[in-house]
């Protein structure tokens, strides 16, 4: 029986990202290198979207002269049974993992970047999959894992990922072929070669560099004095808050003043203030949990987002540099944006005096009277002066703020949630730092602001119940997660009648 | 104009006697048909046969040369009936579709041609949609070869054999007057190999001539007498004459070895599989020498008695390798073994999986099994093979990859639909929806979560024609304009209208057959040189007799929820159908990305839009997602150090369909959407305009930053 035996390369990709394109490269490399080549594919309904495979054999036309017979190759990859597996994405290299394609003889040459599935990305929190143990599991299995932001490469090249990917399966050394034979390969192929050769010889540097040893240090500006008007409330937050919690307390200030003012920012460290002296007094160990924890989502609280807020932040020039960064814009293109705005009543009310937006929101007849006015949906022209303005304007009515219906609303809510805080923290202080983040579940604007709050309203509600179950923190924990879970609240539903049984069982 | 353009491909056809022929599986199938001198060819498009239409479609003017007919077929069941030319006349037919699907849809035709016979080779080329990657139930073609008696061929995967049984099966096919079909599983189809081309052979006796010189034949008509001749002549005339032909030609082959007291009998189709898992066993080397006796079916019905019975005569074992259920060969080897008193152990299913692909792994376990039973010394070199992860490891694995379900395209037209039926079922409570094929299928896997059912392409509207009784909800039906011209007008809309239906229809025009890579049909609005073209499919349904009739554009989400919510609730009786028009973003980008390049790069004025989402005023609910799923609108990290959920992006991939605005909007969802218009080659205007927004913006804009700067906290060292 002859000893020769195929190279075995799987290629493991998401529809659309280009995987035939890289498959077809290799078969023509090794048909230009002497091989008899094959490859397969399953094209079907993964084309969109979804995952597939490309898997290509190569063997030495030579061997196969020599023996005067045909190889018998393979239309897929066998467990254990790959040389080379490349990933286009990190949660492919995953799967090759899972389809056991990885094995000690294996060159796994993965992008690192991700593309997340629809599953990650329809969580009402965070929904993104861990990749840390990911990538320890592939370097472990691996003979060899060669790593690196194939896509980020691909961008910066101007070239498609499958060349980068190319350029780094020659430059692993994984396949006996010159650097030479790889490029005419793609010169052959007659489309966009300039920049499928940048992509490649990015993909080969990658690949053929030694191992990156130390992680590059970002490096550090001297960085820029504080404002004169806001160094009391910094010299108050050294005096006040423990150095543990200075950078979020920071944040937390920056996003007061930004908000509102001054004042507020002295308001927000008034708040903490009794958080501090719980967390000195219960708190475990030196790591002031709860005062980060606090003084994280106390901003959130005090800064919500309005009308005000957000009109402000739309006209920002450091966002006007955002969009055109986004946008990839090239050097002074002239770009135009319009916004997709719907204030509805409640946004209107929100800045009115609390007894006018009261009215307002109970009459049947002045809330539609209003909401006719306000009318559809509206795209307001951000980068012309008609929409500019009109956002400047209402940009311009944070005075109104600390009169308003929704200052009022939102202080009360927070002064509450404080308090509960407050309340348990003695007794348990996990359990009050579980409180502090179910801020956490109130965000953004209409339905999910109303969705968020309900939720929280809920659980709040139950508080007392839940602090006499058995493990009460990671109870909360998790009842803050099967908030998240969906929109119905079917999760939450099923945790919250979950719990009734302990508590009679306590009584 | 298909999703893939063959331009290069077809010239490939062309090459002759001592050239070679590089590329995959199903375009050698059409090298094969040209070089067997075929007059005429068609089918229906579907993964895995629609590269050997659309190569065809592309390569008209060569077929012309040939005189050789390609049809683009209205469905399978119209491919099939198009063999009845191959009934009267020695014209050498193929035809192709994607199985068992079409298969399903042609068996009336074919059953017809069977019964009939044929003069002509008449060749059914089955892409069988089986295993890893198939969108279809998981049935086998084998039944319908059984129960019609057609031969079915399965060649061994590798380009020359395919080849080989093209040009056989037209001779088999004359040689016993039967229809042949030759099954090609989806990675044969792809698999990319090369062959030694011969000349293509223009056919000696035409189509024109057909027409020119008709004849009939009573005795080939299915009615009595005819038909009951017909049964007769299958079993003593055809049947013997296939067997004759099959074992002269030796169609079926015995490859391995001939040591030892146990054998292999296998589907050609999975013959490499079966060399590869010898090989990984230490019993086979990569060009199959291996000491094991093996029978390889590259016809798998009939089977041939004689052959069955002389390979297994002196065996103690036989293992059958026999993909999918039921397990037809088994059962008829078995019979053939008891029938003919020889007492070989034949072993199957008993080994391997009853149902599902025969993967390498797979493969390996079933061989390794029954050596271990029957011939232990051969395996005890072959180390039972260690997983590559301990079992803990893998699980976290298998915890962590996320599945990725198929979805619509960047800027499909079809996303809109759903996100519009999503947000109506908040206002009028759910309803029942009857789905059928096509990319609009996607709407059943999340985001939406859309659909009860699916009966059949085009057979949308049928699947809830149960539902038509007084009620308090209507059903929704989802048909795409594919299914629709393949037989839901009438299977559909006209039983509908017939029956005085009360429900809604909602057709997905995106102007192809967009699922099956982009083909045209009826209703396109492109035009082709070779087909007609621009048949609006609202003529159709109003010519069935609807008189409710509304026609939406895809990406008007608003006027879509508005005609949803009418069509659901209006007082009016009878069929409501709405058509969805927007056409496939693929074919449209395909088309109009390099208009658009070449515009920019000539300096004519381009705007190109593209969406954002602003980061700072992102709420992290992704409410937008769970409403769109567009694979451009996806997750970044959120630079907000007070805030935990990441934020939705919009990463480069987008076309500006203007989806997840529109949803912003009609939603309610935030107010962190917004459009970017890009504009190349601005005009003076545009140029002045900007200079003079832009000095007067940015002068406010400093000053607010200078406001803003005299609170700033610094950056922190």
């Amino acid at each position: 029986m002859s000893e020769a035996r195929a190279i075995k390369i799987a290629i493991t990709a998401m529809g659309g990202q280009g995987g035939g394109v890289l498959s077809s490269w290799i078969v023509k490399l090794g048909e230009r290198a002497g091989y008899i080549t094959q490859s397969t594919s399953v094209p079907g309904v993964a084309q969109r979207t979804g995952a597939t495979v490309y898997y290509v054999e190569l063997f030495p036309k030579a061997a196969a002269e020599k023996a005067g017979k045909q190889p018998v190759l393979a239309l897929m990859p066998a467990a254990g049974d790959v040389d080379i597996v490349i990933a286009a994405e990190f949660m492919e290299a995953g799967r090759a993992l899972l389809r056991e394609f990885v094995s000690e003889r294996t060159t796994l040459i993965a992008s690192s970047h991700r593309d997340y599935a629809i599953a990650e990305k329809i969580s009402l929190g965070d929904g993104r999959r861990e990749t840390e143990r990911l990538r320890e599991i592939a370097k472990d299995t691996a003979g060899r894992f060669i790593e690196a932001d194939m896509a980020a490469a691909a961008t910066g090249a101007g070239a498609v990922i499958s060349a980068v990917l190319f350029g780094a399966l020659a430059g692993s050394g994984a396949l006996p072929i010159s650097r030479e034979v790889f490029e005419e390969t793609i010169k052959a192929g007659g489309r966009a070669v300039d920049a499928n050769l940048r992509g490649f010889a990015s993909g080969f540097d990658i690949a053929s560099a030694a191992p990156k040893s130390e992680r590059k240090t970002t490096t550090q500006s001297a960085g820029e004095q504080a404002a004169p008007t806001v160094q009391p409330l910094l010299d108050r937050m050294r005096a006040e808050i423990p150095v543990e919690a200075h950078d979020i307390t920071r944040e937390g200030l920056k996003r007061c003043v930004d908000f509102q003012d001054i004042q507020y920012g002295h308001e927000y460290l008034d708040a903490l203030k009794d958080i501090v002296a719980l967390d000195k007094a219960h708190g475990a160990g030196k790591s002031f949990q709860l005062t980060k924890l606090a003084a994280k989502h106390l901003a959130l609280w005090m800064a919500y987002d309005d009308v005000v807020r957000v009109a402000d932040l739309k006209t920002r020039a450091s966002r006007f540099a955002r969009f055109r960064e986004d946008a990839k814009a090239e050097d002074g293109q002239i770009i135009t944006v319009s916004e997709y705005m719907h204030p509805r009543v409640e946004e209107v009310c929100d800045l009115l005096p609390p007894s006018l937006a009261r009215s307002i929101l109970n009459g049947k007849n002045r809330r539609k009277w209003l909401s006719a006015l306000l009318g559809e949906g509206k795209r307001v022209p951000t980068t012309k002066l008609r929409g500019f303005l009109l956002l400047s304007g209402v940009a311009s009515l944070r005075f109104l703020r600390r009169g308003s219906y929704r200052f009022t609303l939102e202080k009360e809510r927070a002064v509450q949630w404080m308090q509960l805080i407050k309340q348990y923290a003695p007794h348990d202080c996990d359990f009050a730092c579980e409180i502090a983040a179910l801020q956490r579940l109130i965000k953004g604007y209409g339905d999910t602001h109303a969705r968020g709050i309900e939720n929280y309203s809920r659980i709040v509600a139950r508080l007392e119940e839940v602090s006499r179950q058995p493990n009460p923190a990671q109870t909360l924990a998790a009842l803050r997660d099967a908030a998240l879970k969906d929109e119905s609240g079917a999760a939450l539903d099923a945790m919250l009648s979950s719990l009734s049984p302990t508590l009679q069982a306590a009584e | 104009m298909a999703e893939r353009s063959f331009a290069k491909e077809v010239k490939d056809l062309c090459i002759g006697e001592g050239e070679t022929f590089y590329g995959e599986g199903i375009l050698a199938v059409t090298k094969a048909l040209l070089q067997s001198g075929v007059s005429y060819v068609g089918g229906y498009q579907g993964a895995p046969i629609s590269h050997l239409m659309d190569v065809l479609s592309d390569a008209q003017e060569i077929l012309a040369d040939l005189s050789v007919h390609f049809e683009a077929s209205a469905s399978e069941a119209s491919a099939a009936a198009m063999l009845a030319a191959s009934v009267n006349y020695p014209l050498r037919g193929a035809v192709t579709w994607k199985s068992t699907v079409g298969t399903n849809v042609a068996s009336d035709a074919l059953s017809q041609l069977a019964s009939s016979g044929v003069m002509g080779g008449a060749l059914v080329i089955v892409g069988e949609d089986y295993g890893e990657g198939s969108s279809i139930m998981q049935e086998r073609s084998h039944a319908f070869a059984m129960k019609s008696q057609m031969w079915l061929l399965d060649p061994r995967p590798n380009l020359p054999s395919i080849v080989k049984f093209v040009e056989t099966g037209f001779q088999l096919s004359e040689a016993s007057n039967t229809p042949v079909m030759l099954e090609l599983r989806i990675r044969a189809c792809h698999v990319y190999g090369t062959f030694e081309a011969k000349d293509n052979i223009a056919p000696q006796f035409t189509i024109a001539d057909a027409m020119e010189n008709p004849t009939r034949d009573y005795g080939r008509i299915v009615l009595p007498p005819s038909n009951f001749v017909h049964e007769v002549e299958k079993i003593e005339n055809r049947w013997p004459a296939a067997i004759n032909f099959i074992k002269e030609h030796r169609l079926n082959e015995y490859l391995g070895g001939h040591r030892g007291d146990v054998g292999i009998i296998v589907q050609g189709g999975l013959y490499n599989t079966l060399i590869r898992a010898l090989e990984l066993l230490g019993l086979s080397d990569v060009f199959g020498e291996t000491d094991i006796p093996i029978y390889c079916l590259n016809v798998t019905y009939p089977l041939i008695d004689d052959e069955v019975k002389g390979f297994c005569l002196d065996k103690k074992a036989v293992l059958v390798i026999e993909e999918g259920q039921p397990d037809y060969l088994e059962q008829a080897i078995n019979a053939i073994l008891r029938n003919g008193d020889i007492q070989t152990k034949v072993i199957g299913k008993s080994v391997f999986p009853r149902a599902g692909e025969y993967t390498a792994d797979v493969m390996r376990g079933g061989v390794r099994k029954f050596l271990k039973a029957h011939d232990a010394n051969r395996v005890k070199r072959a180390p039972e093979e260690a997983p590559a992860l301990p079992a803990a490891t893998m699980k976290e694995v298998a915890e962590t990859v996320p599945q990725r379900p198929a979805g619509f395209c960047t800027g499909c037209p079809e996303r809109p639909v759903f996100s519009a039926m999503k947000q109506v079922q908040e206002d009028v409570g759910d309803y029942h929806v009857s789905c059928d094929i096509g990319c609009h299928l996607f709407s059943i896997l999340p985001p939406f979560d859309i659909g009860n059912t699916t009966m059949g392409y085009g057979l949308g509207w049928a699947g809830a024609s149960a539902f038509n009784a007084k009620a308090g909800q209507r059903t929704v039906s989802i048909m795409g304009d594919g299914g629709f011209w393949h037989n839901g007008l009438t299977s559909g809309v006209g039983n509908a209208v017939f029956n005085n239906n009360d429900n809604v229809l909602v057709i997905v025009d995106n102007g192809y057959s967009a699922a099956t890579g982009g083909q045209d049909i009826l209703s396109s609005r492109a035009s082709n040189k070779t087909k007609n073209t621009n048949n609006p499919i609202a003529k159709a349904v109003r010519g069935m007799g609807v008189t409710w009739l509304r026609q939406v554009h895809t990406y008007n989400i608003a006027e879509m929820k508005r005609v949803l919510k009418d069509a659901l609730t209006a007082k009016e009786k009878g069929p409501k159908v709405i058509i969805a028009e927007g056409e496939c973003m693929l074919n449209k980008e395909r088309r109009e990305k390099p208009i658009r390049n070449k515009a920019i790069a000539d300096g004519k004025r381009v705007v190109r839009p593209r969406f954002g989402v602003d980061p700072d005023t992102c709420t992290g609910d992704h409410a937008c997602i769970r409403i769109s799923g567009c694979p451009s609108l996806t997750l970044r990290d959120n630079p907000d150090p007070l805030k935990d959920d990441p934020v939705a992006w919009v990463n480069n991939d987008c076309v500006g369909c203007s989806v997840c605005g529109e949803n912003a909007h009609s939603a309610v969802l935030c107010p962190s959407f917004y459009r970017a218009d890009l504009i190349y080659n601005p005009s003076w205007l545009d140029k002045m305009m900007a200079a003079m927004r832009g000095a007067i913006i940015g002068a406010m804009q400093r000053a607010a930053d200078k406001r803003r700067a005299r609170h700033s906290f610094g950056t922190q060292p």
